[in-house]
């Protein structure tokens, strides 16, 4: 005679053989996602840029800040320059105006990008979601006040704002602070949160009616367990997929703030962490267009690479957190 | 419809007052006076410093200042009232001795039309960009729509992705390099942009964020409509498929198209910076850079409330557009 017990073992023997094993919520869009090819080669590309940029320092087959007097703007050694100029093969990319290695550079040029893309961005999340949630739920005063501040921050260009911050703050004492990347990502951080505390608020107002919510609240729990526990997890998808598309947009400002020579100080020290961008690479290799184009050519195709890569990613992200969406806008 | 209209105009006001608040305090925040880094690094002795401060308005306290630049004030050492912000006034430059913003943005040489001043030059970059976004960006959307799931539709829809989030600037750089500098089909430096050809290449680049997302808001937009009753209908009573096409699906599927080209022409013409530097283009965008090089402060407040003003007018556009072409919609909140 069998127990309860096997039975309901039994049961669920028979069932797994019916019925695919249980996933959670994460598990499933994982595995939409990486069946996702677009989203896969985005990864890749990201992780290999991210590789790049931490082990910078070993990777780069010369010191990106060592002149070479002499040998300046040569081009790469597959590249046919339009001047006479001979190349060495020892300078993979070349060199630029002050006979430095390009590829090095470079190389020290995604560490800038890859910091801009997520420290912000985390910090744009941190702050946006807490404003969002608290004013999403208790709604009131501040929520006004935050719906105004949002049209006032929205007609802003924001492009303009962050050159106004970069040119009036540079001499400033925080404009100094790691060569002008701290001023760089407050100025990112004041105009983006807006944007997250909006989309935040959006899904608190809607799941705020939701049973499930009204369920909690009947039975005592308290507000600040109902919002990290029930209206956090449940807004999560749609910040997810705001970050995927903020990253590539902060890593097209910063290059367009060093392409005007107002993004981060190109440095000398040796001992910094952040050398050089891919912006400020590009304004170095607009003058030497004709002999040395990679100048110009490859920090812009590292910044065209990244950028696709994270709307693809951004993409397969959406797709696989909201099914319902897919396809759609 | 009346009074919401008039409501969406008042709130210009606040807008464009915080704006130039923001951008007032960070000027003024930054060290040292305008003149006293002049390229020349030729130093001004105090007497002149002075007088030039009074010039400038800028010997009167923080908020007065303010008050001068928004609505206007006299003038200590003229004692000539100077209106301001609220008359188009948008002060003197700094740099350019002589000369106000408004007269370098919106003032055209002598003898020529508006057209060639500065702001006239990227107006008219905007709207060539904005018309070949839409004469290729919505027929690529229709064809998407119309083979649905075909190649055709999938190379479309990837040229819109890529479109879209691909850095325009980046673009740019490509397009110089292999055709100017490798094929020299196109001039990289360019002198008389009354010749009609060197536009092409800056509009092509401008427009093409703003063509990928026409052609996939079109694309979208017939999906939806092709599904609709009176598509069906329209096939059943034996229309020519020419006509359903143009006069059943376009005419309803463009209505979201319609409403993005106020804020598309103004994101054009603000946005266009970058692209107007590289190619040396003498638009509104070109001296909005020269002035942050040249730290010419008053330069770069004039233009960046004129760019907000543009953008706040485009996104007042649209609601109004919508309004008159979309007879759904009705505003009473």
């Amino acid at each position: 005679m069998t127990t309860p017990q096997t039975t309901t073992t039994n049961r669920l023997a028979e069932l797994n053989d019916v019925f695919r094993p249980s996933k959670s919520l994460g598990q499933e869009a994982w595995s939409r996602l990486i069946r996702n090819k677009a989203s896969v080669a985005g990864m890749v590309i990201i992780g290999f840029f991210f590789i790049l940029s931490v082990f910078a320092s070993v990777i780069a087959p010369k010191d990106p800040l060592e002149l070479n007097s002499g040998k300046r703007f040569l081009p790469p050694p597959f590249y046919k320059g339009q001047t006479n100029i001979k190349s060495e093969p020892e300078f993979l990319l070349g060199t630029d105006g002050l006979g430095r290695d390009v590829l090095s550079r470079v190389i020290y040029g995604s560490r800038v990008s890859m910091v801009v893309g997520f420290l912000p961005t985390a910090i744009i999340m941190l702050l946006g979601t807490a404003v969002g949630m608290i004013s999403g739920y208790n709604g009131g005063r501040l929520d006004n006040i935050l719906m105004r501040l949002t049209d006032v921050i929205y007609a802003f260009p924001d492009l303009l704002f962050f050159i106004i911050v970069m040119v009036a703050l540079r001499e400033t004492f925080i404009g100094q602070l790691m060569n002008g990347l701290i001023l760089l990502f407050a100025a990112l951080a004041i105009v983006n949160w807006v944007g997250v505390a909006r989309l935040i608020r959006g899904q608190v107002l809607s799941l705020k009616q939701k049973e499930f919510i009204e369920a909690a609240r009947c039975i005592g729990v308290k507000d600040v367990r109902i919002m990290f526990r029930h209206l956090l997890p449940n807004s999560l998808g749609p910040l997810i997929v705001w970050a995927a598309f903020s990253i590539p947009g902060l890593i097209i400002t910063e290059a367009i703030l060093g392409y005007l020579g107002i993004g981060l100080r190109p440095s000398t020290d040796s001992t910094d962490i952040f050398i050089t961008s891919w912006g400020a690479l590009m304004l170095d290799g607009q003058s030497a267009i004709n002999t040395q184009p990679f100048l110009l050519l490859a920090p812009a195709i590292c910044v065209a690479l990244i950028v696709l890569a994270f709307t693809f990613l951004g993409d397969g992200l959406r797709d696989a957190l909201d099914p319902r969406m897919r396809g759609t806008q | 419809m009346i009074n919401y209209l008039i409501r969406r105009l008042f709130w210009l006001i606040p807008v464009l007052l915080t704006v130039s608040a923001v951008t007032f305090i960070i000027m003024r925040s930054a060290p040292g006076s305008p003149w006293d880094t002049s390229e020349d690094r030729r130093q001004v002795d105090a007497s002149t410093q002075k007088s030039l401060e009074a010039f400038y308005g800028m010997d009167k306290p923080m908020w007065r200042q303010f008050t001068g630049y928004v609505i206007g004030d006299w003038n200590s050492q003229t004692h000539e009232y100077a209106c301001g912000m609220i008359c188009g006034n948008l002060g003197p430059s700094y740099r350019q001795r002589g000369r106000s913003v408004q007269d370098i943005l919106f003032g055209a040489p002598e003898g020529k039309t508006f057209w060639q001043s500065r702001f006239g030059y990227s107006l008219r970059l905007g709207i060539t960009a904005l018309s070949f976004a839409i004469f290729l960006g919505i027929p690529i959307g229709i064809i998407a729509a119309l083979k649905h799931n075909t190649i055709w539709d999938y190379t479309a829809l990837f040229i819109a992705t890529s479109g879209i989030s691909f850095p325009s600037f980046v673009l740019a750089i490509f397009l110089i390099i292999i055709f100017g500098s490798w094929l020299h089909w196109i001039d990289i430096i360019v002198d008389d942009w009354t010749v009609a050809k060197y536009w092409f290449m800056p509009a092509l680049v401008l427009g093409f964020g703003t063509m990928a997302y026409t052609a996939r808001l079109t694309r979208s937009a017939m999906l939806e409509v092709l599904r609709q009753d009176y598509i069906r209908t329209a096939r059943a009573k034996g229309l020519a498929e020419r006509v359903v096409v143009l006069r059943h699906m376009l005419k309803n599927a463009l209505i979201p198209v319609i409403t993005i080209l106020g804020p598309a022409l103004a994101g054009l013409v603000t946005g266009s910076f970058i692209i107007e530097t590289m190619f040396s283009f003498p638009g509104m965008g070109r001296a909005y850079v020269q002035a942050i090089g040249q730290r010419d402060y008053s330069m770069i407040m004039g233009t960046t409330v004129v760019y907000a003003l543009l953008v706040a007018v485009a996104n007042l556009s649209v609601d109004i557009v919508y309004v008159f072409i979309d007879p759904r919609i009705r505003l009473e909140e």
